[in-house]
Order: structure tokens, then sequence, then C-alpha cells
């Protein structure tokens, strides 16, 4: 049984060609089912990438058929096979084969396609192997920890300063875009967004109604600020917005609690003097980025220790698929010793017609045993060559034991080794 | 015995103090083993003061040196419970050097060995001592944590890129440990020094130690009506938390006085 995988990604394609092969979870399902075609299918589709891993004992044909059911250009395909298949699932899994590096969106898009695919011993191993790698690696390493863009970077330092957000009260100033991102990320860590102002109230109320906020008008916004704790503002106006006095009188009234400034305007909204004031804490669109960008070098710092984390799976995936080829073989070798045990005993039934049940039953145990023993070191052996030699041992088994050949060729062998 | 427990006891908070500062230059494995080592030494200091107290025909630590000896047991002890969440090991890069420091000086000055002479009685001096001591080591992590609140404080402020690379507490975490640990240590020393001035005959009983003890309760006593009754909270409490541990360490350390003998 070998693993194919054959798929393309932002590596290789540019979005002309991806958007080509990218395919929706029921169409990827489907064309799972009907690669499958005896074998073992997977379809991973995300926006970055369209993968198809399979798994079938004709290895060139079902290449074949993967490549032609991907539409895209033969150039911005790869093609791989066995470990490396599943070295990248793996790296795709830990999202170290993303644009950014260690993104955790990936992995629930890896477990969603294992789910919906065609699945046997193999893919399903691979891919539960695929999932408990990329867990591994978020756990064991950095790599996941720090914020990858301008609005989690927001909701991150807002943690740092709050802890839970889940208390936090947040006023957005401006009600474009930006405001409407940062304000989804910070609600995504439990904030809640009371406020939106904006000159254009109906512009507001549009945005404050979608997070269950009160509209203001711009004009009374410092009143505002002595209600909130973090504010984030992104208008278009051309000059300050919130003077060094306005955050003053709101934050004296606060009893030393935090007020934390997020200012995503360009030019921007928050006078940078009241960075000095006591307890407040304001981070423009420059300081996010910086944020951001320290944090990215941080996760490509953490990357050697995640690829070896992931190199290590891929070794004992190996392994296991290698054992796969032994697996026919032994099975063939036990049911040849056991014939070979119960035929003799058989042979020898008139000769222990004298036995008691229990002593027959010590006679059985005692041959079980005595073949099993025999067997243990060879077995053994066949699975460790298997997964470092190939099958060259299991072809010698096969000799050496008649494994496959017809009862009476083998009995034939013995008679002529007689 | 009790030299034999020293040494590993004294590496074990060495390693962790090295541990804690490659730590922070790189997170994971060095902050686990820091972890261990605080727990391995504390462990082995336990054994220590049990061998020292077995040893001894009253309360062993009424010296100078043996007091800061338990001290820094106390001071680990109460460190343990934040100390083994990783998100608390910075911590550690205060409580450990300085729990170093104060073993090898206590070892240094004796209070290792056989303690001396006491006039007063062991009941009165493990409640006195061992009080006073355990209101003083729950200062001291209040005054690392209020540090550590600086630290993150300054980051955030000066808006430093790597401000979320240290996966430190957040600053509402550390303020309010900072008036929790206050509040809980500050009954035990008040606690101790009730027991002290219960034993005070005349005037020739007092001495600047205790008048120094007075003036690092009156500084935290201050520092718990300011923050919950004037909302005296974050960089201004953390400076006052650490004013008053400037206190606790002359104490320790200025003062060799013989106090109980």
């Amino acid at each position: 049984m070998s693993l194919v995988l054959v798929g393309t990604s932002h590596r290789l394609a540019p979005v002309e060609v991806r958007e080509q092969v990218a395919l929706d979870p029921e169409a990827a399902a489907e064309l799972a089912r009907r690669l499958a075609a005896g074998g073992e299918a997977v379809c991973l589709s995300t926006c970055n990438r369209t993968e198809l891993y399979l798994a079938h004992s004709d290895s060139e044909q079902t290449e074949e058929r993967a490549v032609s059911a991907l539409a895209g250009g033969e150039q911005e395909l790869y093609r791989l096979r066995d470990e490396a298949a599943a070295l990248h699932l793996f790296r795709v899994a830990a999202g170290l084969d993303s644009m950014v590096p260690g993104e955790g969106e990936i992995l629930g898009q890896v477990r969603a396609a294992y789910e919906a695919g065609t699945c046997g011993p193999v893919l399903d191993r691979l891919f539960r192997q695929a999932l408990h790698a990329g867990k591994k690696v978020r756990t064991e390493t950095a790599i996941g920890e720090s914020p990858a863009s301008v609005s989690s970077a927001a909701a991150a330092l807002a943690q740092q300063v709050f802890g839970e957000l889940g208390g936090c009260r947040v006023l957005l100033v401006g009600a474009g875009e930006v405001s409407d991102l940062a304000a989804r990320s910070l609600a995504a860590r439990g904030a809640a967004i009371t406020g939106v102002a904006s000159r254009t109230l109906e512009r507001a109320q549009a945005l404050a109604e979608r997070f269950g906020a009160r509209a203001v008008p711009l004009d009374r916004v410092a009143e505002e600020l002595a209600r909130a704790d973090v504010v984030v503002s992104s208008t278009s106006s051309p000059g300050i917005v919130l003077d060094r006095g306005a955050v003053a009188a709101a934050v004296e009234g606060r009893k030393g609690r935090p007020l934390f400034l997020i200012d995503l305007a360009v030019p921007r909204d928050v006078d940078p003097a009241v960075s000095e004031l006591d307890a407040c804490y304001l981070y423009d669109i420059d300081d996010l980025q910086a944020v951001v960008s320290e944090s990215l070098s941080g996760r490509r710092r953490e990357a050697p220790r995640a690829e070896a984390i992931v190199a290590q799976e891929a070794a004992r995936f190996r392994d296991w698929l290698a054992s796969l080829d032994v697996v026919p073989a032994i099975a063939s070798l036990r049911e040849r010793a056991e014939q070979i045990r119960s035929g003799e005993l058989a042979k020898a039934e008139g000769r222990l017609g004298g036995l008691s049940e229990s002593e027959r039953r010590t006679v059985e145990s005692l041959t079980t045993q005595i073949v099993n023993k025999l067997l243990h070191l060879p077995i053994v052996r066949m699975k460790q060559a298997a997964a470092t030699e190939g099958a060259g041992y299991v072809d010698v088994a096969r000799d050496l034991f008649g494994l496959g050949e017809e009862d009476g060729s083998a009995d034939s062998h013995r008679q002529q080794g007689k | 015995m009790a030299e034999l427990l020293f040494w590993p006891a004294l590496l074990a908070y060495g390693e962790a103090a090295v541990a804690y500062a490659g730590d922070v230059r790189r997170p994971g494995a060095l902050g686990r083993l820091a972890t261990w080592g605080v727990r391995v030494g504390w462990l082995v200091q336990t054994a220590l003061l049990v061998v020292q107290a077995a040893r001894a025909d009253g309360f062993p630590w009424a010296t100078w040196a043996g007091s800061l000896n338990l001290f820094v047991w106390l001071v680990v002890g109460a460190y343990l419970i934040w100390g083994c969440r990783p998100r608390f090991r910075l911590l550690g890069l205060v409580v450990m050097p300085l729990a170093a420091l104060l073993l090898a000086i206590s070892y240094a000055a004796g209070g290792v060995g056989a303690s001396g002479e006491s006039r007063y009685s062991t009941l009165f001096l493990v409640l006195h001592v061992g009080l006073v001591l355990a209101g003083f080591a729950g200062l001291t992590l209040a005054a690392a944590i209020a540090a550590l609140y600086l630290w993150q404080e300054r980051l955030l402020k000066r808006r430093s890129p790597s401000v979320l690379r240290f996966r430190a507490p957040s600053l509402a975490t550390l303020d309010g440990l900072v008036g929790r640990t206050v509040a809980g240590a500050l009954p035990l020393l008040t606690l101790g020094m009730a027991a002290g001035f219960a034993r005070v005959r005349d005037r020739s009983d007092l001495d600047p130690l205790i008048g120094l003890t007075v003036a690092a309760w009156a500084v935290y006593g201050a520092f718990l009506v300011l923050r919950y009754g004037a909302g005296w909270r974050g960089r201004r409490g953390a400076y006052l938390a650490i004013a008053g541990f400037a206190l606790v360490i002359v104490l320790r350390l200025g003062l060799p006085t013989g106090h109980f003998t």
C-alpha cells in the first residue's frame, strides 16, 4: 500500500491558479469519494492549498488520476509519496507550510478534510497522526502563541494590560472596516463593545447594532471615555480627535484603572502626549506593526523545534507504513505454524488417548507457546527490517517458509529435503 | 549532616536562578529545569531545618543567621505556590538569586550550625519569630511581584515590540496579586509583633530592630489603606510595596543584633 500526495499551494501557484482548483467542502468530499475507487482518499482544500491524499496499492495509476482531477498546470503541482507525503501533511497541520508560520486555523481545516474524506487504515492513521503532530507543535513550542496581525496584536496587548477581557468595555471611535476588524478580534476574546462613535451617526448605528453596542455622536466621545477600558480609534479625521486634556479628565475618575488606547488611524487620532499620563497605554499603527513583526520573527525562531517534532512524527509514520508490507507475510507464517502444530497434534491423538482433559489442555498450551516463542524473534526482526531495509526480509521469509505456496508444494519441498 | 544538606540546597537554588535567567532568553526547557531546582532545593532545605530542629535543644533559629535560614525557606515556600505556573516563572528571576544569596550569608554567619542560648521560651520564639518571618516572606514575594509589575508596565508604556515575548502575567493580575499578598502577609506580621510586644517588660527590651519593624508595618498598613481606600493601584502601589521591602531587607541584613539573646 502506497501513500500518494498531489497538490498545489501558495508556495508554488499564484492565486489565479489556486482559485481554479479550490473546492468547497461538499465538492472536496465528493472528489475524495470519486478518487478513492477501492482505496482511500482525502481532499484538503483551503484558500492557500488544494491537496489530494490517496492510499492505494497501484500508486502510479492513483497519482495520474489525482493529477487529472486537479485541473491546474503540471508545473504548479507537487507530487510526493509515502514518508515525504506524510511529512508534508504534518508540516501543514503544524502551520509550518502556512503563509503566517504557526497559524492555528489550518488544524481545523485538516480535521474537517479528514472527517469528510474516504478513509481506510492508512489515511485514518495518517490524519490522526497529523492532528496529533499539529497539537504537539502548538503545545511544546511557542510558534502559535504570538499575534500575527495588527488587530490580533491589539487584542493581545489589551490582554496583557487587563488579563481576561471578559469585563472590559470597548469604545470604537470611527466605524470603518479597520474598527470592525479590531472590534471582532477584541470581542472574540470576551470584550464587550459598548459604544461606537462616528461623525456619521448612521454608520455608527450600523456597526453598533452588529455588536449590540450604542451609537454615539463623535462630539460626545470625551464623555464616553470615562466608561471605557479600551478605545480603538480609526477615523479619517485630518487632525487629533482625542487630545491629552480629554483623556486626562477621563483618567482622573478611574481610580488607577488603566485605559488602553489603540490608534489605527493615519493621520493619528490620539494625541501622542496621552502616553505620558499615568495608567494610560497608547499604541499607534507603527507600534502594533512592530509588535507583529517581532512576533513573526519569534515564530520563525520556534520553527526549527517544530520541524524536529514533525520529522519525528513522519519517521514514526514511515515505520508504521513499512510494517504494513510485512503484515500479510506474518499472518501467513502464523497460519503455517498453526497448521503444522495442530496437524502434528492430531497425528499424535492416538498416543495421547490416555490423557485427561486438563493434561490435554496443558499439551495444547505447551505446543502453542513453543510455536509463539519460535516465531517471536523472526517476526520482530521482519518488522524492524521492513522499516529500515524494505521488503527484502519478507521475501526471504516467504522463500524459507514456503509462504504463499500450495500446501502440497511446501510438503514436497520438505520431502525433497529428506 | 546539616553541612551535607546545605550545599545541595544552595546549589539547587543557584541552578534555579541561572536557569530562570536563561529561560528569559529561550523559554521552555530551562524554565522547567529552574522550577525543579526550586522544588529540589526547597525539599533539601526542609530536611536541613528538620535536622537542625532535631539536634537543637529548643528553637534553633533564634539567632540572626538562623532566622535568615528560616526566612529563605519561607520565601521559597511562598514562591513555590506561584512559581510552578509558567506565566509566573519570571518571578524566579527576582526571588531565586535573593534566596541563594541570603542562604549563603546565613551559612557564612553560622545559621546552619547549632543555635545560641536564648532567655525566651521555645513556644514564644516559634510564635514570634515564625509569624514575623512568615509575614516578611509574604512581603518579600509581594515586592518581587511588584518589581515584575513595574518591569512589565515599563515595557507597555515604552511600546516595546518585544512586550509579548516574555509571556508574563497581565498588569491587572500582578496588581491584584501584590494587594492580596500584602493583605495576607500583614496580619501574620501583626500577630508576630503582638506576640513580641506582649513580652516587652521595660524600655531596655526595645532596640532598633523593633523600631524598624514598626516602620515597615506602617508602610504596608499605609499601602493597604491607600490601595483599598484611595484607589492607589498600579505603579504607585508597586513603588510603595518595594519601599516597604527595602525596610524588610534592612531588617533582615542590616541589624544583626542579639535580639533574642
